[in-house]
């Protein structure tokens, strides 16, 4: 038998109909809907006096909006009540279970899904979320969708899909003290560009990527869209069978379905349609300069010169992105002063996320400079969080302590940035505005976030290895 | 969904690369729970210096792009989030039809689901529209689909590639929920034999 790539392992076990020169008939296993992208896709069923199809494979929850802050107080913004309890109305009429403001279960949907075990090596799964590539980490094949098919997938549980291309990403070689997989996935941005992963669904192995915990992994998928792949994912192991074990929406003969799992990976001698292997003993700490992911450079970097760059549009973007920043080319990376530090996001803002930054900033303190927020990624999180001690720590470094949720990713809520505030965030976009018109957004680890709140500007994390 | 077979109308310039959601339509604006209105805010944050008056820097605010319909731009149009706000403000603004060397992928799909026609051309025929639109105010474009064709009177023409699909559900305007809806008898004899499909036991 040919040898066949993961990708094409589930590709295939989910073809309901496949008919020439049409996009193949695709079945969806799990469906993750949140408020800000669904109200228009429950009024298109509504309309069409539709019903959902499979409510039990439909699990909502509320995070883009939500407010950070106590959650027994009324939500401010009048606006955003409004679609939380649009979803909850939807839910409720449609019989989607949701996990609400209430929930223990609440948070950011990339981070509770596979946290429940919705998410399952083997399965499709989908969000009207581009960031629904996380999941790829549980070896699941995992895409964000608009809110046409938002409303396809309620009413049919299938979609219409072209199928992808294949890109092996291959990362070997010993990660250095201070290199985070957040590190990993911000070169791979750097090197492919944004669009460099267009139209295709990237697999990352490699020595490295089986070396990172569950929750590196979740890092590495989720930035996948940021350079333009449709999907990022890894073979399911030992470390994602023990992840998933006990977790409340795992199948009920696990044993059974580990075996089933254990056929997922790829074949010795699958072809990709295109592979890129980078050594993992040449990377730095990262931090991005520019206005998307991809304008990025090591810690030990200056900012670079848009006459640096021999294609026009990277020249003129470079440009553009220097003077939003507020940078002068040639200028040192740890010479730049911060005046917000973000830790949070579906990227960032998981157990081991904190804990590193727990025990980087212990005994140490946020500089004067600086105002430092904590967003758990779900309030089980929080509580793990809370019960190990680490709010305590964070709080005494002069954190701010949240309630889970998106904020200051996308500043949806009220958590944003002031015009010219400068930030050091852990989540996974740059652009203009994203968190706040006129703010200055700076991409890394949580490590190297930590450091940077601590010193007040970027600094880097590999000189604390002599200093501890 | 209109259907969309052939749209003559001026032609309006981003010269900028990797435009992303963010820019086409700015969180603040996604909290509505209608699918209509968002033209008003479509690139706010550079169309409109704090928030009202019109930004004279930005090029499709000059007097001679009024009522454009098809936006010029440059590679990976589209990318970061998957908000089909950004397609909706577009059309509510007055676009049909977008051109550019290259689409992100979620945003390129999206427009298909809204009547918005996105071509892709190459960066040296791109350029050249870019060209012949700041030399001539006004200048107007067709864009056939039927024939897959975008062009100017007497002047350019080029063809372009487009999937048979998308194509065959624009030029019909047709709903590809109607359409899987068709396959009900396969879904249902899938589900009978996939073992993810099965509905989770009872939880306590």
């Amino acid at each position: 038998m040919r040898p066949k790539t993961m990708f094409e392992k589930i590709w295939e076990a989910h073809v309901v109909h496949e008919e020439a020169s049409q996009p193949s008939l695709i079945y969806i296993d799990r469906h993750l809907v949140h408020e800000v992208t669904s109200p228009q896709a429950f009024e298109g069923l509504r309309l069409s006096g539709r019903r959902a199809r499979r409510p039990d494979l439909t699990f909502a929850t509320m995070d883009h909006n939500v407010p950070t802050t106590d959650r027994s107080l009324p939500i401010q913004d009048a606006i955003s009540a409004q679609q939380m309890e649009t979803l909850v109305r939807n839910c409720k009429e449609f019989g989607i279970t949701l996990f609400d403001l209430r929930s223990p279960d609440q948070g950011i949907v990339h981070v509770i899904g596979p946290e429940l075990g919705l998410t399952l090596p083997g399965l499709t799964l989908v969000c009207g979320d581009s960031h629904t590539s996380t999941h790829g980490a549980c070896g699941t094949l995992a895409f964000g969708i608009g809110t046409s098919e938002v409303e396809h997938v309620l009413t049919t549980q299938c979609l219409l899909q072209d199928k992808p291309k294949t890109f092996l990403i291959e990362v070997n070689g010993r990660r250095p003290f201070g290199v985070e997989a957040k590190d990993i996935i911000l070169s791979i941005i750097g090197r492919i560009g944004t669009d460099g992963g267009t139209g295709s669904v990237i697999e990352y192995a490699g020595e490295t990527i089986r070396q990172l915990s569950m929750e590196e992994r979740m890092t590495v998928c989720n930035m996948s869209i940021e350079g333009g792949a449709r999907a990022g994912m890894i073979a399911p192991d030992e470390k994602t069978f023990d992840y998933l074990k006990g977790r409340r929406y795992v199948p009920a003969d696990f044993d059974a379905a580990v075996e089933r799992w254990k056929q997922l990976p790829t074949d010795l001698g699958a072809r990709f349609d295109r592979v890129l292997r980078i050594d993992a003993a040449s990377l730095a700490p990262q931090v991005t300069w520019g206005t998307n992911p991809g304008q990025v450079v090591p810690i030990n970097a200056r900012v670079p010169d848009p006459s640096d760059f021999s294609d026009p549009n990277a020249r003129k973007s470079a440009e553009r992105a220097l003077d939003y920043m507020g940078l002068r080319a040639g200028t040192a990376m740890t010479d730049i002063p911060l005046d917000r530090v973000f830790i949070g996001s579906c990227t960032n803002a998981r157990i081991e996320d904190l804990r590193r930054v727990a025990r980087f900033v212990k005994g140490r303190r946020v500089a004067p400079n600086v105002y430092a927020m904590v967003v758990p990624g779900s309030q089980r999180v929080k509580k793990q969080a809370e019960e190990e001690g680490l709010d305590r720590i964070l709080t005494a470094a002069g954190f701010d302590w949240r309630e889970s949720g998106c904020s200051m990713c996308l500043g949806m809520n009220p958590d944003i940035l002031k015009p010219g505030e400068r930030c050091a965030s852990t989540s996974n976009r740059n652009f203009e505005g994203r968190q706040g018109k006129g703010g200055r957004t700076h991409l890394v680890s949580p490590i190297m976030a930590a450091a940077a709140a601590v010193e007040g500007r970027f600094v880097d994390v590999r000189q604390y290895k002599l200093k501890d | 969904m209109d259907p969309f077979k052939k749209h003559t109308g001026i032609v309006t310039l981003l010269d900028l690369p990797n435009v992303d959601t963010d820019q086409i339509i700015p969180k603040q604006f996604l909290k509505r729970i209608e699918r209509t209105g968002f033209g008003q805010f479509l690139f706010y944050d550079w169309r409109f210096l704090d928030g009202k008056k019109p930004n004279p820097e930005f090029e499709m605010n000059a007097e001679r792009y009024r009522g454009a319909s098809i936006l010029v731009t440059r590679a990976n149009f589209g990318c970061g989030s998957s908000r089909e706000h950004a397609p909706w403000a577009l059309l509510d603004y007055g676009f049909r039809c977008i051109i550019a060397p290259s689409f992100a992928d979620i945003f390129y799909n999206n427009c298909f689901k809204n009547g918005i026609l996105p071509v892709k051309l190459s960066e040296s025929q791109v350029e050249t529209i870019f060209q012949r639109v700041r030399m001539t105010p006004g200048y107007q474009m067709t864009v056939d689909l039927e024939k897959k064709i975008v062009g100017s009177d007497n002047d350019v023409a080029f063809g372009f590639e487009v999937d048979d699909f998308r194509r065959h559900c624009l030029l019909g305007g047709l709903d590809d929920i109607g359409l899987t809806l068709q396959y009900e008898g396969a879904i249902r004899a899938y589900e009978t034999q996939h073992p993810e499909a099965t509905p989770f036991p009872a939880r306590p």
